[in-house]
């Protein structure tokens, strides 16, 4: 007997999968391609990879764009984790109800749109440059400050930090740990999923921040690769192979963070999920 | 009692960090942007103008254009993304599936490009010439190019396909991680008192999922609410302002235009309280039905 449903099943997550790669396989080949072939709709890899790559290297600031975009991301990422985490374990190991209003107050400011906070932001970065200019506007550091922590991680933490045993930070008390002690030798090693799962979305976002780089950064030798990704594709004459290649540079790192992560990614998910 | 009291001590050491980043750049500014919607003039020389600035939003055809489209988009997009990414989730939940990984990890894959590279790739895909309206040419499923940067409708339509497609597979994953745990026994009550596929997803798998779709449902509503990066890569908020967001028509007044960040904050403030009314709404919602 023909089992319908499972044909339907399939059928179904084919069509998905082939509608959400698409793009990618469209990106992947036409970054071999010539741009007349490109918009020919070439769906054949074409031999122009070589001259695409030298083109967007020599022409535009691929190099320090990279430089730039990995400087701010891991940066962000990494003081993201230690200050979430230092923040979702205190309000979870250390609960009082004092904390817990604080708690409550932070989580409302997930309801507050960037795009309100934009314009002070700007304003207060102008105020910083007339005093430390080395971290005000047309910085990278500009860019890292207000994603140093969100209450998105506070929360996420918080609510992974109850899956974690408490009877280890006694055992760490006893054996004369400093509570600092504690959560940087017992609490920090045994959270691997939760850290790489708020990694991997703490980079991603960093990575592809756009809004914030667009306001605060102004000169080209200071631009992140999103920045850089919308120049090309708003030019009146678009080399389209060289733009393909230009976004697939820019691409690479977020998936690679995906895929050696992905594992610790749906682990840590599960774990928030059932807090 | 002493060491009580430090250790309550030690645990606001622990969260002094982040209280302080969230407040200087969150709630600070926050405060300043309300001020500055009571202020106007150009540049750096504001006076207090009262309620002027909300008085001139209501009678501003772009600002109202704006968010009629940013409702366009929340209305239309958030619900029918919310129900593909329960509906593959529940397909990949099936345990005698083959190729899981796969179609689990191609669904995802479009959450791990950045909203800019996406936008400028779909901005081509779906131009008069591009490779999309080919293909609907070649089936026959169109007579002529769909117009999809240049007509008010379509464009509108493409913005909607390209967040369908960037977060579904996002969200799917959290609905899988919360299938996880639910208890199989359920469904297997269930189809012994012979319920069908669909009555088991509209009775079990949504009422057991409930927290995590209302979770899915918040953030991707304050997201829409927040759209910028998609419009102003792939339509420049065109043809005239019919693909224009809150967010863009708030950046174009403070950085395109001659800044008038008085007003911009104004507009701004349409956000919040949309962001705060929707939110609440959705825990009504949620406080209904229980």
């Amino acid at each position: 007997m023909i089992n319908w449903k499972s044909i339907f099943t399939y059928v179904i997550l084919s069509v998905a999968a082939f509608v959400s790669l698409f793009p990618f396989i469209w990106m992947l080949i036409s970054m071999t391609n010539k741009s007349v072939d490109i918009t020919r709709g070439s769906l054949m890899p074409g031999s122009n990879l070589f001259e695409n790559l030298s083109n967007l290297f020599a022409n535009y600031n691929v190099g320090s764009a990279l430089f730039n975009s990995f400087f701010i991301a891991i940066i962000a990422t990494v003081l993201c984790l230690i200050v979430s985490a230092l923040a979702g374990y205190g309000f979870e190991v250390y609960q009082s109800k004092g904390k817990d209003i604080v708690f409550t107050i932070l989580l409302l400011s997930m309801m507050i749109p960037f795009a309100a906070l934009m314009i002070p932001l700007f304003r207060f970065f102008g105020n910083i440059s007339q005093v430390f200019p080395a971290i005000g506007v047309d910085t990278l550091y500009a860019v890292i400050l207000p994603y140093v922590t969100t209450a998105f991680f506070v929360f996420f933490f918080r609510q992974n930090t109850k899956m974690f045993t408490k009877d280890l930070i006694e055992a760490g008390r006893i054996d004369g740990l400093s509570e600092l002690g504690i959560f940087f030798r017992i609490y920090m090693p045994s959270m691997k999923n939760t850290l790489a799962a708020a990694g991997i979305i703490s980079f991603m976002n960093n990575w592809n921040n756009y809004l914030w780089p667009l306001v605060i950064i102004q000169s080209p030798e200071n631009q992140t690769i999103p920045l850089l990704i919308s120049n090309l594709g708003s030019g009146y004459t678009p080399d389209y192979g060289v733009i393909y290649t230009a976004i697939v540079i820019g691409t690479i790192p977020t998936a690679l963070v995906f895929f050696f992560l992905q594992r610790f990614f749906v682990e840590g998910m599960t774990g928030s999920v059932k807090g | 009692m002493k060491l009580v009291r430090s250790k309550d001590l030690l645990g606001w050491f622990f969260i002094l960090i982040a209280v302080i980043f969230i407040t200087l750049f969150y709630f600070y500014p926050m405060l300043q942007a309300l001020i500055l919607s009571f202020q106007s003039g150009m540049g750096v020389n504001l006076e207090f103008a009262g309620l002027d600035n909300y008085r001139r939003l209501l009678n501003d055809p772009v600002a109202l254009t704006a968010i009629r489209n940013t409702f366009i988009y929340l209305i239309i997009q958030v619900p029918v993304m919310i129900l593909l990414a329960l509906f593959f989730s529940v397909l990949l939940n099936n345990p005698d599936l083959k190729f899981k990984g796969f179609f689990r990890t191609a669904i995802f894959l479009p959450a791990v490009i950045s909203l800019v590279a996406y936008s400028v790739i779909f901005k081509y895909l779906f131009s008069t010439d591009g490779i999309v309206n080919k293909f609907l040419l070649n089936l026959s499923l169109i007579s002529e190019p769909i117009e999809w940067l240049m007509d008010p409708f379509w464009a509108k339509v493409l913005i909607i396909i390209a967040i369908t497609w960037r977060w579904t597979g996002y969200n799917m994953i959290f609905y899988l991680a919360a299938l996880q745990n639910v208890d199989k026994s359920v469904y297997e009550a269930a189809r012994v008192d012979g319920a069908n596929s669909f009555q088991q997803f509209f009775y079990i798998t949504i009422p057991m999922l409930k927290p995590i779709i209302l979770f899915t449902a918040i953030t991707s509503t304050i997201g829409t609410l927040q759209l910028f990066d998609e419009p102003m890569n792939i339509t420049r908020g065109g043809p005239g302002n019919e693909t224009l967001t809150i967010s863009q028509y708030i950046y174009n007044l403070s950085f395109e235009y001659t800044p008038d960040f008085g007003y911009a904050a104004a507009v701004s403030f349409v956000i919040v309280i949309l962001t705060v009314i929707f939110s609440i709404i959705q825990f009504r919602l949620r406080g209904d039905k229980k």
